[in-house]
């Protein structure tokens, strides 16, 4: 058999006996489909709305927080896109809800969100354009120094942003014109996020296993070879690029409408680094570590902040610290590997049982 | 009377005042089996990364079948039909054996465009990638990852790959360098064993391989071609053995840098 016998089927009824026998055709045509963990942070978001009712703000933050680490996810751990500067994209859509708010043009909260996605994504693709042309420790820089110039932009505006003072006290229309967001109970904000997050992540889910997905991992992989196999590569990175900041906006969308208030701390560095952190504390490049990263991260933050409220990052530090030296992949990459390790065991001692017997 | 798949007509590349390729006018035929060889530095690996647009060319011209390509990026010439092997492996190697074989069907399908529809349907897609692993006999591999794999099976990925892309000129560079020669016949029987109407193009240092498979020879030097002809003519002809083939009794102990 030859290449040439290959092609002739090439159609999707075509001998399926190869596919099925062999265990790594399998996994890979299987792969996209939901598992039934897949369902426990969603089980675990709705048991914290009954389980801590006075936490809800805690929560909706942490809702917005997993949305954005999402984000960059998409960029950093598939497409490999070093960047610092994801807090640009954070906080255009949180000023595009702000200032649409603010100035009473528009409110509606889904529609909003929309908008604040398309004004990321416009910013995402314009700076990407740019930007992607350079890789490694430049790109880094210029992500960051297009959030500066965000920022700074910003700041100067503040006939309309409000400055360093920011845009306070935005009046959100309810959600589907019937749930209000109350500044004292953030029941509204709590479930209107976890909805908001459970969309995105159904997209990016989507992405990640989609063929375009595989070809971001193929560019982190080896950018080389896939020039070498025809692909358009600063299309796709340009894509990706836009599309996570379309998410990015949202999440900072998101937060503008739980907070009801935008300010420059959505568009600063801190919020930049803080998601590079939950990210990696998380592990990059598997769709989850968004989430374990942030409830580890808000988590730590609030307890260490109540038991030192003046030294509290130390932990922080030394926990990245520690994560960095023994955990590259991060918690999740440490959890998969600890799994993979006791099922060895297990089927080693099972085996030697067997033979024993 | 067999088509010509890739021609240059005068291709030139400069690196400053170094002239790495000069003048070359070459023909490539579909069914070709031609080999590329000089001693390390003369320009081979260069003329490769012209032809399949990693170098722009300084001077002169490339066409493929007649069409003009010298102004083409290197993804256009790939869905054109160049397709290249690399001498030092450039394989995903975090990834499955299966999974860098789809990546390049799924490209040349068209499908890695595709956004919203699980790749893991796409089963023409990774059916194709099984095969292709059968014929080379990796299928065994399949799902391991390529950096746990001894490097002459790494070497068949990297032309699996090359091969999944369905060319129609295909560009060796090397294909059985740094493989221990126990196990270079697996990729010198893939070698023979592809379709006969693809024209290929190897580059090799070692002489058997290239008595074995090639039907003609080009010999070049300094960046310019030295000798063209059968293999027989190339052996015979003495000034070839003198700048090279009489270096013969070195070169087992040459790097395989190429040039």
């Amino acid at each position: 058999m030859n290449a040439a016998a290959a092609s002739e089927t090439n159609n999707v009824e075509a001998s399926p006996a190869a596919l099925l026998e062999n265990p790594a055709a399998r996994i890979l045509s299987r792969r996209h489909r939901l598992r039934w963990w897949e369902a426990l942070p969603w089980i675990l978001g709705i048991v914290f709305y009954f389980a801590f009712p006075d936490y809800l703000g805690f929560g909706a933050e942490l809702l917005v927080t997993i949305l954005f680490a999402l984000s960059l996810d998409l960029a950093l751990g598939y497409a490999g896109i070093i960047t610092l500067g994801h807090a640009a994209f954070f906080g255009a859509g949180a000023y595009t809800v702000g200032m649409l708010a603010y100035y009473s043009v528009w409110s509606e909260p889904i529609t909003s969100l929309a908008l604040a996605a398309v004004a990321a994504a416009v910013i995402g693709a314009l700076s990407g354009l740019v930007l992607l042309r350079t890789k490694g420790l430049t790109l880094l820089m210029l992500t960051l120094c297009t959030m500066a110039l965000l920022e700074q932009a910003a700041n100067m505006a503040h006939d309309y942003t409000g400055g360093f003072d920011g845009l306070p006290s935005l009046a959100i229309a309810p959600v589907f014109g019937v749930f209000e967001f109350n500044p004292l109970y953030a029941d509204t904000q709590y479930l209107y996020a976890l909805g908001v997050l459970l969309v995105c992540f159904g997209f990016v889910r989507t992405l990640v296993y989609s063929a375009f997905g595989q070809s971001l991992t193929g560019i982190r992989e080896n950018v080389l070879r896939m020039h070498a196999i025809g692909s358009p590569v600063r299309r796709r990175l340009v894509i990706c690029y836009t599309i996570s900041a379309a998410i990015a906006g949202v999440a900072g969308g998101l937060w503008a409408q739980t907070n009801a208030y935008v300010n420059l701390s959505t568009l600063g560095l801190d919020r930049a680094a803080t998601v590079l952190i939950v990210l990696i504390l998380g592990g990059y490049g598997r769709l989850y570590g968004a989430f374990v990263g942030a409830v580890v991260y808000l988590a730590l933050e609030h307890f260490l902040a109540q038991l030192y409220p003046t030294a509290w990052q130390l932990g922080l530090g030394l926990l990245l610290v520690v994560i960095a030296l023994f955990a590259r992949n991060g918690i999740l990459g440490l959890g998969e590997a600890l799994w993979r390790r006791c099922r060895d065991a297990l089927s080693r001692r099972k085996r030697a049982g067997s033979a024993a017997s | 009377m067999t088509e010509i798949r890739l021609e240059t007509r005068a291709l030139s590349r400069y690196f400053g005042a170094l002239m790495a390729v000069q003048g070359i006018d070459f023909k490539l035929d579909a069914g070709a089996r031609h080999a590329l060889i000089g001693p390390n530095g003369a320009g081979k690996t260069t003329f490769i990364n012209l032809l399949t647009g990693v170098l722009p060319a300084s001077d002169g011209r490339i066409l493929l079948k007649g069409r003009d390509i010298t102004g083409k990026a290197q993804a256009e010439r790939v869905k054109l039909g160049i397709a290249r092997t690399f001498q030092i492996n450039r394989l995903f190697r975090g990834l499955t054996v299966l999974e860098n074989v789809c990546m390049s069907v799924a490209e040349r399908v068209g499908a890695a465009g595709s956004m919203l529809y699980p790749a893991g349907r796409r089963t023409d897609i990774i059916d194709e990638s099984m095969q292709l692993l059968q014929t080379l006999k990796l299928a065994a591999d399949a799902g391991h990852r390529v950096s746990e794999l001894p490097y002459g099976r790494q070497r068949l990925v990297e032309l699996a790959i090359t091969i999944g892309l369905k060319p129609e000129v295909l560009l060796l560079d090397e294909p059985a360098a740094g493989v221990p020669s126990a196990e270079s016949h697996i990729i010198l029987d893939a070698i023979e064993r592809l379709p006969e109407d693809i024209a290929v193009l190897i580059i090799e240092h070692d002489m058997d391989v290239v008595f074995r498979f090639a039907k003609r020879v080009t010999v070049m030097v300094s960046g310019a071609i030295f000798a063209e002809g059968t293999p027989r003519e190339i052996e015979a002809n003495s000034q070839v053995r003198a700048v090279y083939l009489g270096q013969a009794g070195q070169r087992s102990g040459e790097s395989a840098d190429g040039g």
